[in-house]
């Protein structure tokens, strides 16, 4: 049962890398675009990271810890 | 999930809350508290420091700005005033001159109507005397005239032959 | 040449180590001499020799604690066991231990009060159980640790298991000062030190801050600027900013103790994380307004006819009951897992020097491990950060006053 978990946590960090990278590559875009929000799209930038990464965290104990 | 709860300690739970509130109350009371109202009061007095200074740069245009619209203010005053005399100055050359013309025609116009009186007294003056004198030297050459009977002939006869000519 | 290979992986350390001794004087305080007094060096550089110092006093006492008894367990159990240990709380302050030349562990440490509540308060020092290698013997009851846990036992620390290996003993409610009860009241000490410092500093020099706190007050500017006012508001900031010092703070705090050889793992730690998560819960939902409840229970307001929202509602409400209770959790989830993921990889990164011993591996895994080490000391602010700004965004949730029916 440890490959698939493991396969299973890697695919999860995959997702959330995608997931996390993507918020944080289109506020790059949105700052170059916007200077002056760079505090606001920050933040939002950071909570969206936020709660992908606290989804990911979920899935990860998910995969670790439940006994199958 | 399960682990997780395994992993749950309640005496380190009942410690953390503990020493955390009890540190968020000391916290708030000892250090917060002063550090956020002595920066309140720094970022207040800046705000006020800056308003003044905005007060008093403005204060100062006023200042200018009056003592600018004074100076203009004295100036057209000035100005008016000098306008103002030189046309008073003007108008009293004007009306001298004006009545001087007048005083000068009347006078004028009276000396010419006292010449024209003297003139036609005069003038009456000597019809009359040439009058008299004619009317005396008339009757003289007339007595002397009629003083002969032929001569008084001579002169109807002049007469009359004057008035055929006629 | 052999003897080189396998003194390879010490080379660094003991280069460290010198370092380490200053670091460790008592005399020097509590970090601060080394990197928070002097800001005019470049911070780059006193940045990477903070994350050298943290990472080689972790490597040095994994180092000393993997070699000891080499005979008894191969050298990737003792490692795992080491960092699973190093993970948990532990009742005894050690800060590592050395083999005797009779082949007895002796630990460099000191022990702790233990306090339990079984029938009765029973208070006893934790040295009583010799590191989990006896049974302590207390008004007649026997305890023993196992996995870091106390547990009631007969006199020869009989310990039973169940099919999956979990201990079925009786486990007495312990209320211990252990290492992570220790480690949290010196960082409130600290922490009272430090901003009760900087609160007089403002008075005796006339609003301006002195020495540390000119490090500090920006901070407490951003968090009170960018944080607090930026989510809450500028009218109902105030009385949420005590706790968002504090819990700001005390997590960043606790994180940069967790990358000192100290081993501690406090934030790291579930129930720490809970205790911080219910505070949040807590004062959201006790300082909640009229329009955050209405919120949550009419969340459509007048846009709908009752009829209308009634099936919605079935489907609503429950999520958003669900939400308020999600997001301390995930709060909790986050912190827990961020701080634990970190020990984690910089401790088997550092065991795999151990591992590897060869002049290709270990520099590699030592380098990986310094690089893990530089990103965790920008994961421990990031984490207190990410924690007090979603805090602050659920005060902001529950203290705001216009009417967001619309917004849905």
């Amino acid at each position: 049962m440890t490959i698939p978990r493991i396969v299973g946590a890697g695919l999860i960090v995959i997702g959330v890398g995608v997931g996390i990278g993507k918020i944080g590559g289109q506020a790059m875009e949105a700052i170059a675009r916007q200077p002056e929000a760079y505090g606001k799209i920050q933040t939002a930038m950071l909570i969206a990271a936020a709660l992908i990464e606290g989804i990911g965290f979920a899935a990860l104990f998910a995969t670790t810890e439940l006994d199958g | 999930m399960e682990k997780l709860i395994e992993e749950f300690s309640l005496g380190l739970f009942f410690w953390q809350s503990l020493l955390f509130v009890g540190l968020v109350l000391l916290l708030r009371k000892f250090a917060w508290k002063p550090i956020l109202d002595s920066v309140n009061e720094r970022e207040d007095g800046i705000k006020d420091a800056l308003a003044a200074a905005e007060d008093a740069k403005k204060e100062m245009q006023n200042v200018t700005a009056d003592s600018e619209n004074l100076l203009k203010e004295a100036r057209a005053e000035r100005e008016a005033m000098l306008k103002e005399a030189r046309e008073i100055k003007d108008k009293l050359i004007a009306d001298s001159k004006e009545q001087a013309k007048v005083e000068g025609d009347k006078m004028i116009k009276q000396a010419q109507a006292a010449i024209e009186s003297e003139k036609k007294a005069a003038v009456a003056d000597i019809k009359s005397q040439v009058a008299n004198l004619s009317v005396d030297i008339a009757e003289k050459v007339i007595k002397e005239q009629l003083s002969d009977k032929s001569k008084q002939l001579k002169l109807v006869d002049d007469l009359l032959g004057d008035i055929k000519l006629n | 040449m052999l003897k080189n290979k396998s003194q390879n992986a010490f080379f660094f350390l003991g280069y460290y180590r010198t370092f380490a001794a200053i670091f460790r004087e008592p005399k020097n305080g509590v970090l601060r001499p080394i990197f928070l007094s002097d800001m005019r060096k470049p911070f780059l550089s006193q940045f990477l020799f903070v994350a050298a110092l943290f990472l080689s006093m972790s490597a040095f006492a994994i180092a000393e604690e993997s070699k000891d008894d080499e005979g008894g367990k191969d050298l990737k159990t003792e490692i795992t066991d080491y960092i699973d240990h190093h993970l948990k709380d532990s009742h005894d302050f050690s800060l590592f231990s050395i083999k005797q030349d009779d082949g007895t562990k002796k630990h460099i440490g000191f022990p702790l009060p233990v306090i339990l509540w079984d029938d009765g308060l029973k208070v006893f020092s934790s040295s009583k159980f010799h590191h989990g290698e006896a049974v302590a013997e207390v008004d007649g009851n026997h305890y023993k640790l196992y996995h870091s846990k106390i547990y009631k036992t007969d006199a020869a620390g009989t310990i039973n298991y169940d099919e999956k290996h979990h201990a079925t003993n009786a486990k007495p409610l312990d209320f211990s000062i252990t290492k992570g009860v220790v480690m949290i009241f010196i960082t409130g000490l600290l922490m009272f030190l430090l901003f009760r410092g900087l609160a007089k500093s403002y008075a005796k020099n006339g609003s301006i801050p002195k020495g540390v706190g000119r490090f500090f007050e920006p901070i407490v500017l951003y968090i009170r600027d960018d944080i607090a006012i930026a989510n809450i508001g500028e009218k109902r900031y105030k009385k949420y900013m005590p706790f968002l010092l504090t819990v700001f703070f005390f997590i960043w705090f606790l994180n940069m103790f967790g990358l000192t050889p100290l081993g501690v793992n406090v934030t790291g730690n579930i129930s720490v994380t809970v205790a911080l998560a219910i505070v949040t819960f807590l004062l959201t939902n006790l300082t909640g307004t009229k329009d955050y409840w209405k919120h949550l229970f009419d969340p459509l307001g007048d846009s709908m006819p009752w009829f209308g929202k009634l099936p919605l509602y079935v489907i609503l409400i429950p999520i958003e009951i669900l939400g308020i209770f999600i997001k301390p959790f995930s709060l909790l989830i986050r912190l827990y897992a961020n701080m634990q993921a970190g020990h984690i990889v910089v401790m088997s990164l550092i065991g795999l020097m151990f591992i590897f011993k060869s002049w290709i591996g270990s520099p590699l895994s030592f380098g990986l491990a310094f690089a893990i080490s530089l990103i965790e000391i920008l994961v421990a602010l990031l984490q207190a950060y990410i924690f007090t700004m979603l805090s602050a965004l659920y005060f902001g949730f529950a203290s705001e006053e216009h009417d967001h029916a619309e917004a849905h």
